[in-house]
């Protein structure tokens, strides 16, 4: 993966909440095509680094590149117009509006022309929203809501999908559909996505680079097999075992 | 299946007591007891009671609750355990909201005529104005449900739009002498202009924050219009507002008037009626542009703005116009209904325009159920109704209605009307489960 520009690129950012500053400094890349994911233990910055990209809060120092353009301070719901979709942490669904009412959420940024045609795709990959679609978002499962969150940043055809912890508190068969499920889409369809995970183990061997933080400092990256096999990120992310 | 019976029975039985017991106490004021200006002997006040007819309205209600009980809402029979088993559950209201529109609303369309026919133009004449203002504050409540149940925006002072509707009229035809017809969209065009001018300062604040400053906006709006005598008359008030013609109709005695157009005997109530159904047309209208609007990607958009402001700035929303255009057009249509109000009194004042109105307005909306447009129409004929019908306990009207607002929300806590109707109904060959059968819990 070495395409002469990234799709994303992140050069020096530093992202301040008030007076605490929670990115001290970050660079980061990610090509097309590519699935880079980002560990790290809690509170390192890793989802304020995901929210910098979408531009709440923006950075303070530094640039945020997509496909060649400056985005650093552009609004946020710009930002989500030019082919970026995410899976915010906590998953934030609507709960009293319906599944095929989020995903139509989901659908705004379109013209409405694929709709159908997408709809069907995120169906066809999460057959279990098929059969909710007319439940309302509050009352679906843990692993469901999950699944929705991700289902609608799809419906919006995105060319990078961002996603925050999205095997947080599933069950590892639903933990597993779900990362099954991006790599469905990495590698049918091509998407590009950037992975923030805990669960260390699944998420460098599912990506094909990674990224180390620790408090808002990249400590290091490389390939997904390499990190796995790094001495030091098993002990401290891995527990010395496969999980 | 004998056993499910005789629980389904015994059920029914207690419910109906509960029932009973309910309508009872509510029936001992505000049925049993009238009071009266005893004739003959001066104006001496005295208290009649009729017992009879509270008996009647409970016997009603024993046995309506009995029947519809074990015939109607029989599928969820055993558990009911709280204060709620009292009252029908929320499946089934939303069962009745189905057929409660059409009914209402051929009830609305014929309700004139009806009147005069029981009651002859003289009697049904209060009725009719009743009927126009509950009409008034339905098109309000549906006006101010875009803006606080769709859009989620806590907007304490929506009175505010109600009364700059209402003098840009009354302004517009004093000083250069505008038509009603003319100045009924400049009223809605102002208002939107000041939904805008208040929504833009609010963009940033959520909640509480944003109650009080609309409270607060609600409030300069008519301490302006008090104390700049020489453009509003300030406490005085302006008067002498010219009322609406019927295309051009006048609806005066005599020559080329609206009854000697048609050929009909003058009467003053020719014009009570058309004011009815002007204001019918009118919410009618508010009603139709909201439902449209729900199915449309802005109105989506002002429901998913409400459950999460967050997950819609991440979706591509901007949240900015979204909020805007909810303040604009909620705005709108309190402009719409002020410049109505103002046509209909010919008389304005401040003192129309208070904090209590803005109250009343919030309360419908929230006891219908936010965002639920059956459920204004409801907690409009209640409370306004209830409101004139009870005029004679002036003392006690508030007291009745703060106790009636407790046992709204102990018993719905989301309002009368509280399940929520998607906006697109499942795709055809879905075997999903439909979002009624999904209550959510209350709390
Ligand atoms: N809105 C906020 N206001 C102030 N501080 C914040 C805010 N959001 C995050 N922080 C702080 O910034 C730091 C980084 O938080 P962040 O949410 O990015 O961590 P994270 O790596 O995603 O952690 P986790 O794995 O627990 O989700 C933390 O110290 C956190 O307390
Ligand atoms: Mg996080």
């Amino acid at each position: 993966m070495s395409s002469a520009q990234p799709l994303l690129k992140v050069r020096g950012v530093e992202t301040f909440y008030g007076k605490i500053q929670a990115l001290k400094g970050i660079d980061m890349d990610i090509y097309e095509g590519e699935i880079v994911t980002i560990i790290g233990a809690n509170g390192a910055g890793k989802s304020t680094l995901m929210m910098t990209v979408c531009g709440t809060p923006q950075a303070r120092n530094g640039d945020v590149e997509y496909a060649g353009e400056n985005i650093t301070y552009k609004p946020t719901f710009e930002i989500m117009r030019t082919g970026i979709a995410q899976s915010p942490e906590g998953r934030r669904i609507f709960p009293r509006m319906t599944v095929l009412e989020n995903l139509m959420m989901g659908a705004m940024v379109t013209d409405g022309s694929t709709y159908e045609e997408d709809l069907a795709r995120v169906f066809k990959l999460f057959p279990r929203l098929k059969e909710r679609q007319g439940q309302r978002g509050g009352t679906l499962s843990g692993g469901e809501q999950q699944m929705l969150a991700i289902a609608r940043a799809l419906m919006s055809r995105p060319r990078l999908l961002l996603l925050d912890e999205p095997s947080l508190g599933l069950a590892p068969i639903i933990v597993k559909q779900i990362f099954d499920a991006i790599k469905e889409l990495n590698e049918r369809d091509g998407l590009t996505v950037f992975l923030v995970e805990q669960n260390a183990y699944h998420a460098l061997k599912l990506a094909h680079r990674g990224y180390v933080m620790v408090n808002g400092v990249i400590t290091m990256s490389g390939t997904g097999s390499e990190l796995l096999a790094r001495e030091d990120v098993k002990a401290a992310y891995l527990e010395g075992g496969a999980h | 299946m004998k056993k499910q019976k005789d629980t389904l029975m015994v059920a029914s039985l207690k419910d109906a007591v509960g029932g009973a017991v309910i309508a009872l106490l509510m029936a001992l004021v505000m049925v049993g007891m009238k009071v009266d200006v005893a004739s003959g002997r001066g104006a001496e006040l005295f208290i009649e009671d009729r017992w009879a007819a509270v008996a009647m309205a409970v016997a009603i209600v024993f046995v309506g609750r009995f029947v519809l009980n074990l015939f109607y809402w029989k599928k969820e029979d055993t558990e009911k355990p709280r204060l709620g088993s009292l009252l029908p559950s929320v499946s089934s209201f939303s069962g009745l909201g189905r057929f409660a529109t059409p009914v209402l609303l051929a009830l609305a369309v014929i309700l004139p005529f009806l009147l005069m026919y029981w009651l002859g133009s003289r009697g049904s004449r209060q009725y009719i104005d009743l009927a126009i203002l509950v009409l008034t504050y339905v098109m309000l409540g549906w006006g101010l449900n875009i803006v606080v149940g769709l859009a989620g925006l806590l907007d304490l002072g929506y009175v505010a739009f109600y009364a700059v509707g209402a003098y840009s009229y009354a302004l517009l035809a004093h000083y250069f002498g505008f038509s009603f017809w003319l100045c009924l969209p400049l009223a809605g065009i102002l208002a939107a202009f000041w939904g805008i001018i208040l929504g833009f300062p609010v963009l940033r604040l959520r909640g509480d924050y944003l109650a009080i400053v609309t409270l607060a906006f609600g409030e300069i709006i008519r301490v302006v219009l008090l104390n700049w005598y020489e453009f509003t008359g300030g406490p005085d008030g302006l008067s002498g507002i010219p009322r609406p013609s019927f295309f051009g109709l006048e609806f005066t005695r005599g020559e080329g008037g609206f009854a000697d157009f048609f050929g009909l005997k003058y009467s003053s109530i020719h014009r009570i009626i058309f004011l009815y159904y002007l204001i019918l047309i009118m919410a009618l209208v508010t009603n139709i542009v909201t439902n449209r609007l729900r199915r449309l990607p802005i109105g989506r958009a002002w429901e998913a703005l409400r459950e999460d402001e967050i997950a819609c700035r991440s979706l591509g929303i901007n949240t900015t116009n979204t909020k805007l255009t909810a303040f604009a057009l909620g705005a709108m249509f309190g402009g719409f209904a002020g410049s109505f109000f103002a046509t209909r009194q010919g008389f304005i004042s401040p003192e129309s325009f208070t904090f209590m109105e803005s109250a009343v307005i919030l309360a419908i909306v929230v006891l219908g159920g936010l965002g639920s447009q059956v459920g204004v129409v409801i907690a409009s004929v209640v409370m306004i109704g209830g409101f004139e019908f009870f005029r004679e306990f002036e003392e006690y009207r508030m007291l009745v209605f703060g106790l009636l607002m407790v046992v709204i929300m102990v018993w719905k806590p989301r309002g009368l009307i509280s399940s929520r109707t998607p906006s697109i109904a499942l795709s055809k060959n879905a075997k999903g489960i439909s979002a009624d059968l999904v209550q959510e819990g209350t709390g």
